[in-house]
C-alpha cells in the first residue's frame, strides 16, 4: 500500500484538467488524466488498496465527478484530509468512495510510516497512533451501503 | 421559535420541519434541477431507468448549452445532439440551445430563480442565484441523475457566517474587488460548508455586482451565498415580468445564530488581483501593476453582464488594445450581447481590436477558444485561476474586475483603473 501526500487547496482542475470534461466521462477515459497536472505520476504507478493525505480543502473549485470516478474506479481506499470541499464531498458519498476527516492523522502522518484503517469501528492508525474519524450520518451511511446513489435510487424507485 | 438564519429558515420551509439546526439533515425537492453540456453524460447514467420510469417532473429541468459551443469536435456535437434528443423525448421546456447565454446569466434572466426557491445544479457555480435571494447550490452530475428520476434530495444544514458590509465603494473600484477582497482575507476554504449571508450596506450593490460576488461564494467553500431582497430584486424582476406577488422571499430573523461574522467597510477597498494559482492569493493592485499580460478576457458567469461590457467600452472608447496583448470579450447571454449591440458597446469593442466570442463559457475552462501557450499569461474576469485551468499548465490566470481588464487591455501591463485617462 502507497500513501500519496499533497497540499492544502488541491483543487479538481488539478484532480482532473478542466480541458477533457466534455470529451472523458468514463473511468477508462478519466485515469490516463487523473492528476494529471497534480503529480503525473500518480496515474502511471497508483495501485489498487493505496490512500491518498492531504491538507484542507481537498476537491475545491468545480463539480466535475471525474476526480471522484478516477480515484474510485484506481481504487484508493480512501483520501484522508483535513477538510474537503463540499462538492467533492458529496459526489464521494454519492459513489462510495470513502473520504476521512481527520486533520490529526494528517497532521500525525510521516512518509514511511504504517498507516492501518478500521472503517466499521472509525479508527485510522498512523505510526503508532490511533485516531478516530466520526461515523457518517445514518441517511447517508444508508446510500453508502446501497453501493452509491444509483444504486440507492434504482432501490428507492422499485420500492415506490 | 428559535431565531433562524436565511439556510435553516429556508431548509426548514423545504424539509417541512419546524425548525432547523446545523447538520441536521433534511429532504428537499427543489424548484429546479440545472445542468448543461454536462447533461449527456447525466443521462447516460440512467438510461435503463428513464426508459423504466421517466422523467420524475419536465419542469424541474433547466438545460443550458453553454460550456462547448458551438461544438470543437465530433465528440461535444455528439453530446449536444443527445442532449436534444433527451430535451425533445421528455419534454423539458426550459431547454435553451447553444447561443442563448451561460447558463447561470439565463437562469436569473429568464426568471427561472426567485427569491425564496431552492435551486440545484450540476455546476459549483449555481451559488449564483443568491443575488436574487434564493438558496441555490452545486451539485456533482450523479446526484443531478438521480434528481432527474425522484425530484428529491437530501441536504444538510449549514452553518451560517454572516458579512456586513459598510459605507460604498469607491470610484475605479467594483463588486469584483469586493469579492477577491473577501476571499483573500477568509481563504479558498474560509467559508467550507457554510451558508453566506451578505447584510449592511448591500443596497449600494446592483443585482449586477451581487450577481459577482454571489458567483464567487464557492471559491470561499460556501454552501450558497445570499442577499437581501430588497428594491432593486424587485425591480430587476419587474424588468422581467415577474411581479411581486409571484415570489416570497426568506429573511433571516434579527437574532439568528451565526457561526462567524466579518465587516468590511467598502469604502476602504482597492482594486485587487488574484494572482495564479488559486483565487485566495489575492494582492493591491499597486503591487503587481506593469506585470506583461498576452492575454485579455472579460466575460463569464462572473462578470459578463451588460455593465460590465459598459464599464469596458467606457475605457477603450475610441482607444485600440495594445500590439503586445489580446483582448477577449464574451457577453453572458444573447440578450446581453443585443443590448450592447443596440447601444454601441459591441462596436466600441471591435473598433478597439477585441475579438467579440458568442454567449457561454468560452475560454473560462480551458475547453475551446482562448486556450493559453506555455509561458503565456492571462488576465481574466472570471472566477477560477487554477493552474492548467485555460487549457495550459505552464500558463498563468490572474484575476481582476472588468475596469483593471480593460485599462490593462490599453497597455498589455497590468494597469490601475483608477489612473488618470482611464
Amino acid at each position: 500500500m502507497r500513501i500519496w501526500q499533497y497540499d492544502d487547496n488541491i483543487n479538481t482542475d488539478m484532480l482532473f484538467p478542466g480541458k477533457y470534461t466534455y470529451t472523458c466521462s468514463i473511468p477508462e477515459e478519466i485515469i490516463p488524466h487523473l492528476l494529471e497536472d497534480l503529480d503525473p505520476e500518480f496515474s502511471k504507478h497508483v495501485q489498487k488498496g493505496d490512500l491518498i493525505f492531504a491538507g484542507h480543502n481537498f476537491g475545491c473549485g468545480s463539480s466535475r465527478e471525474q476526480p471522484v470516478l478516477g480515484l474510485k474506479a484506481v481504487g484508493i481506499t480512501a483520501v484522508v484530509a483535513k477538510s474537503f470541499a463540499r462538492i467533492f464531498y458529496r459526489a464521494a458519498i454519492n459513489q462510495g468512495l470513502l473520504l476521512i476527516e481527520c486533520e490529526n492523522a494528517v497532521n500525525a502522518y510521516s512518509k514511511g510510516d504504517p498507516v492501518s484503517l478500521d472503517v466499521d469501528a472509525g479508527k485510522i492508525t498512523v505510526g503508532e497512533k490511533e485516531f478516530s474519524f466520526p461515523k457518517l450520518p445514518d441517511e447517508i451511511l444508508a446510500i453508502r451501503e446501497a453501493g452509491g446513489l444509483l444504486a440507492y435510487t434504482r432501490k428507492k424507485l422499485e420500492n415506490k | 421559535m428559535p431565531n433562524m438564519t436565511f439556510a435553516e429558515k429556508i431548509l426548514a420551509k423545504y424539509g417541512h420541519q419546524k425548525t432547523v439546526e446545523p447538520n441536521q439533515i433534511v429532504t428537499v425537492q427543489p424548484d429546479h434541477l440545472l445542468s448543461h453540456d454536462n447533461t449527456a453524460a447525466i443521462i447516460q447514467k440512467i438510461q435503463p431507468e428513464l426508459q423504466k420510469y421517466g422523467i420524475h417532473n419536465p419542469n424541474l429541468s433547466i438545460i443550458v448549452l453553454d460550456h462547448v459551443i458551438p461544438a470543437a469536435s465530433e465528440k461535444t456535437a455528439t453530446n449536444h445532439q443527445k442532449i436534444r434528443e433527451f430535451v425533445q423525448t421528455h419534454n423539458i421546456k426550459n431547454f435553451y440551445d447553444i447561443g442563448a447565454g451561460i447558463c447561470h446569466q439565463i437562469v436569473v434572466e429568464k426568471g427561472h430563480a426567485l427569491p425564496g426557491m431552492i435551486l440545484l445544479g450540476s455546476d459549483s457555480h449555481t451559488c449564483s442565484y443568491g443575488a436574487i435571494g434564493a438558496f441555490s447550490s452545486g451539485i456533482d452530475r450523479t446526484e443531478a441523475a438521480a434528481l432527474m428520476l425522484t425530484g428529491e434530495t437530501w441536504l444538510k444544514v449549514p452553518r451560517s457566517i454572516k458579512m456586513t458590509l459598510t459605507n460604498s465603494l469607491q470610484p475605479g473600484v467594483t463588486a469584483k474587488d469586493v469579492i477577491l477582497h473577501i476571499i483573500g482575507d477568509i481563504s479558498a476554504s474560509g467559508a467550507t460548508y457554510c451558508s453566506v449571508e451578505f447584510h449592511g450596506t448591500t443596497e449600494h450593490l446592483t443585482i449586477d455586482d451581487r450577481f459577482t460576488i454571489a458567483n464567487m461564494g464557492i471559491e470561499m467553500g460556501a454552501k450558497n451565498t445570499v442577499f437581501p431582497v430588497d428594491k432593486h430584486t424587485i425591480s430587476y424582476l419587474k424588468q422581467r415580468g415577474i411581479q411581486q406577488n409571484q415570489y416570497t422571499p426568506i429573511n433571516p430573523d434579527p437574532d439568528a445564530t451565526y457561526a462567524l461574522t466579518y465587516d468590511y467597510d467598502l469604502s476602504d477597498i482597492e482594486p485587487v488581483v488574484a494572482l495564479p494559482h488559486s483565487v485566495d492569493n489575492v494582492k493591491p493592485i499597486t503591487e503587481i501593476e506593469g506585470l506583461e499580460i498576452n492575454q485579455c478576457l472579460i466575460g463569464t458567469c462572473t462578470n459578463g453582464r451588460l455593465s460590465d461590457l459598459q464599464t469596458t467600452a467606457k475605457i477603450l472608447k475610441g482607444k485600440t488594445v495594445h500590439p503586445s496583448t489580446r483582448l477577449l470579450v464574451l457577453p453572458a447571454s444573447r440578450q446581453i450581447y443585443l443590448e450592447a449591440m443596440n447601444e454601441g458597446v459591441l462596436d466600441i469593442l471591435a473598433k478597439a481590436g477585441g475579438v467579440i466570442l458568442p454567449p457561454g463559457c468560452g475560454p473560462c475552462l480551458g475547453a475551446h477558444q482562448g486556450a493559453l501557450a506555455p509561458g503565456e499569461r492571462c488576465l481574466s474576469t472570471a472566477n477560477r485561476n487554477f493552474k492548467g485551468r485555460m487549457g495550459c499548465k505552464e500558463a498563468e490566470i490572474y484575476l481582476a474586475s472588468p475596469a483593471t481588464v480593460a485599462a490593462t487591455a490599453l497597455t498589455g501591463k497590468i494597469t490601475d483603473p483608477r489612473k488618470e485617462g482611464n
